[in-house]
């Protein structure tokens, strides 16, 4: 059976897929979109995290089938091609990159958190992004990038 | 050596096509019909196991489309769960109609996995280490299960009947779980290595009923299933009967906390595993006791 799922806005239709597979792997393998990353497979790093009808999952826990007909957005999708939107700008200014690996899933969860919450105190920032590891930074420059971002954003209205 | 080995590297069996529901009557026929199809909800316990290839289900059945085990609702004084109700909604929507599963809720995994996992699916699993089945234990709630026939109603300390093995038949699904309303204060502590993300190394719940007088409380990852500390329970209840405390709720003498605290990590049943050794979790269930106790009370109190 065909899988037939909109992702960043646009139908995708899939000739054929493994049954066990996963959303990540439906991303990455077959529709050429690298950004959610593939790292540990089991929820544990964040690296995959991508918006499931507006609500931020593990795409590597997401049976690809439990997308059929649902709409997913990836961080390829948050802003025009050759252009980054405010949370991906504040992570580049911050420093909050170093290898880049683990960015994708932080500005998702980000994104996520900052539209749930527009001017998180640290606490929050922190609660939301535990489900993101990175290797790199040693996460302070990550949160000055949530705050910049936020303050962008506040000022945006 | 033991590597594990991503699903693209390896030559996978076929699956047959996944089930998709998209009503219970019809995910009840199906699993009555193929009972060597697994039911998947959330994901966040099944898709790791399936990513590393450590199960290989003929087929899946897809419970994520069932509107009726996505809400919950109030009928008088119980909760009725659905099964797919997410931790993010427990801990987001419990507020003082069951604080202590709330608490618990908002203690798993991250925002990603809450946003995924149910309760349905931590039930299921049957974990000594699932967060959402100690508020559940102290609140003595019931797990609703339905075959295409059939349906029943199992109290939630004998649905669990070791680690990962619990009384569900194979064409049985969980619809919902019967939670009575609190009626006092409830806390839930868990103990491990971050603020996030962590499997607990033991954890607790106390309960208490200011209408029946009663004191509940319930072990988490201290034994093969979830058990009560009975006797805890019964010296606790005797203190603050003796004392007049339920009229009168003045502040808890020390020693009696301690009592208490002493009672609920004698009735744990640890073992010295990765995560903690026996002696540790006795010690942190005994400190869990009694903070968690004395933070109900100072809220009864209040
Ligand atoms: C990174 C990570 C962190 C985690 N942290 C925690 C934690 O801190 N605390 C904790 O308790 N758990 C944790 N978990 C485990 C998991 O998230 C929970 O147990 C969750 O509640 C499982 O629910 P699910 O819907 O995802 O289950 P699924 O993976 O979809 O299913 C789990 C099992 O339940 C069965 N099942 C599901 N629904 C039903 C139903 N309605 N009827 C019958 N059978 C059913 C499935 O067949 C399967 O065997 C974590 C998992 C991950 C990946
Ligand atoms: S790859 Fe999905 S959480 Fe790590
Ligand atoms: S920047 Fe390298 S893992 Fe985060």
């Amino acid at each position: 059976m065909k899988l037939i799922l909109t992702v960043n806005g646009e139908i995708h239709e899939v000739e054929s897929i493994w049954e066990g597979e996963s959303l990540m792997h439906v991303l990455r393998e077959r529709l050429a979109l690298p950004g959610a990353k593939n790292a540990c497979e089991q929820g544990e790093c964040g690296s995959c995290s991508v918006m499931l009808d507006e609500v931020l999952v593990c795409s590597c826990l997401v049976l690809a089938r439990q997308a059929q007909e649902r709409s997913v957005v990836t961080v390829e999708g948050l802003a025009p091609p050759d252009d980054v939107g405010v949370v991906q700008q504040a992570f580049i200014e911050t420093g909050a990159v170093q290898c880049g690996f683990c960015t994708p899933g932080f500005i998702m969860a980000t994104e996520d958190l900052l539209r749930r919450s527009p001017a998180p105190d640290d606490a929050e920032i922190r609660e939301a992004l535990a489900g993101n590891l990175c290797r790199c930074t040693g996460y302070e420059k990550i949160l000055d990038a949530v705050r910049l971002a936020s303050a962008r954003l506040g000022a945006m209205g | 050596m033991v590597r594990r080995q991503g699903p693209r590297r390896r030559i996978l069996p076929l699956l047959e096509a996944t089930l998709q529901p998209r009503d219970l009557a019809d995910a009840l026929a199906a699993r009555g019909a193929h009972p060597t199809a697994l039911p998947l909800a959330g994901g966040t316990d099944l898709m790791v196991e399936i990513n590393f290839d450590r199960r290989r289900p003929e087929r899946i059945l897809d419970l994520s489309r069932i509107a009726e085990l996505a809400g919950w609702d109030r009928e008088g004084d119980e909760l009725v769960i659905g099964a797919g109700v997410t931790h993010a909604r427990l801990e987001g929507e419990m507020g003082g109609l069951a604080p202590g599963l709330g608490m618990a809720a908002r203690t798993i995994g991250s925002p990603q996995i809450r946003n995924r996992g149910t309760i349905g699916g931590n039930i299921a699993t049957s974990s000594p280490a699932g967060d959402a089945l100690p508020p559940l234990v102290a609140a003595g709630a019931r797990v609703e299960l339905a075959s295409a026939t059939a349906s029943r109603s199992v109290p939630i300390s004998e649905f669990c009947t070791g680690p990962k093995r619990n009384v569900m038949a194979p064409d049985e699904l969980i619809t919902a779980v019967r939670v009575p309303v609190a009626q006092g204060p409830q806390q839930f502590a868990k103990v491990g290595p971050r603020n996030a993300m962590v499997i607990a190394v033991c954890s607790l719940s106390v309960h208490l009923d200011a209408v029946a007088r009663t004191v509940r409380t319930a072990i988490g990852s201290a034994a093969p299933t979830i058990v009560r500390a009975t006797e805890a329970e019964a010296f606790m209840e005797g203190v603050l009967d003796e004392r007049g405390a339920w009229e009168r709720p003045g502040p808890l003498p020390a020693s009696a906390l301690a009592r208490f605290g002493e009672l609920v990590a004698a009735a744990a049943r640890p073992i010295d595993d990765v995560r903690g050794s026996a002696a540790y979790r006795r010690h942190a269930l005994a400190v869990l006791g009694r903070r968690t106790l004395s933070w109900c009370w100072q809220e009864h109190r209040a």
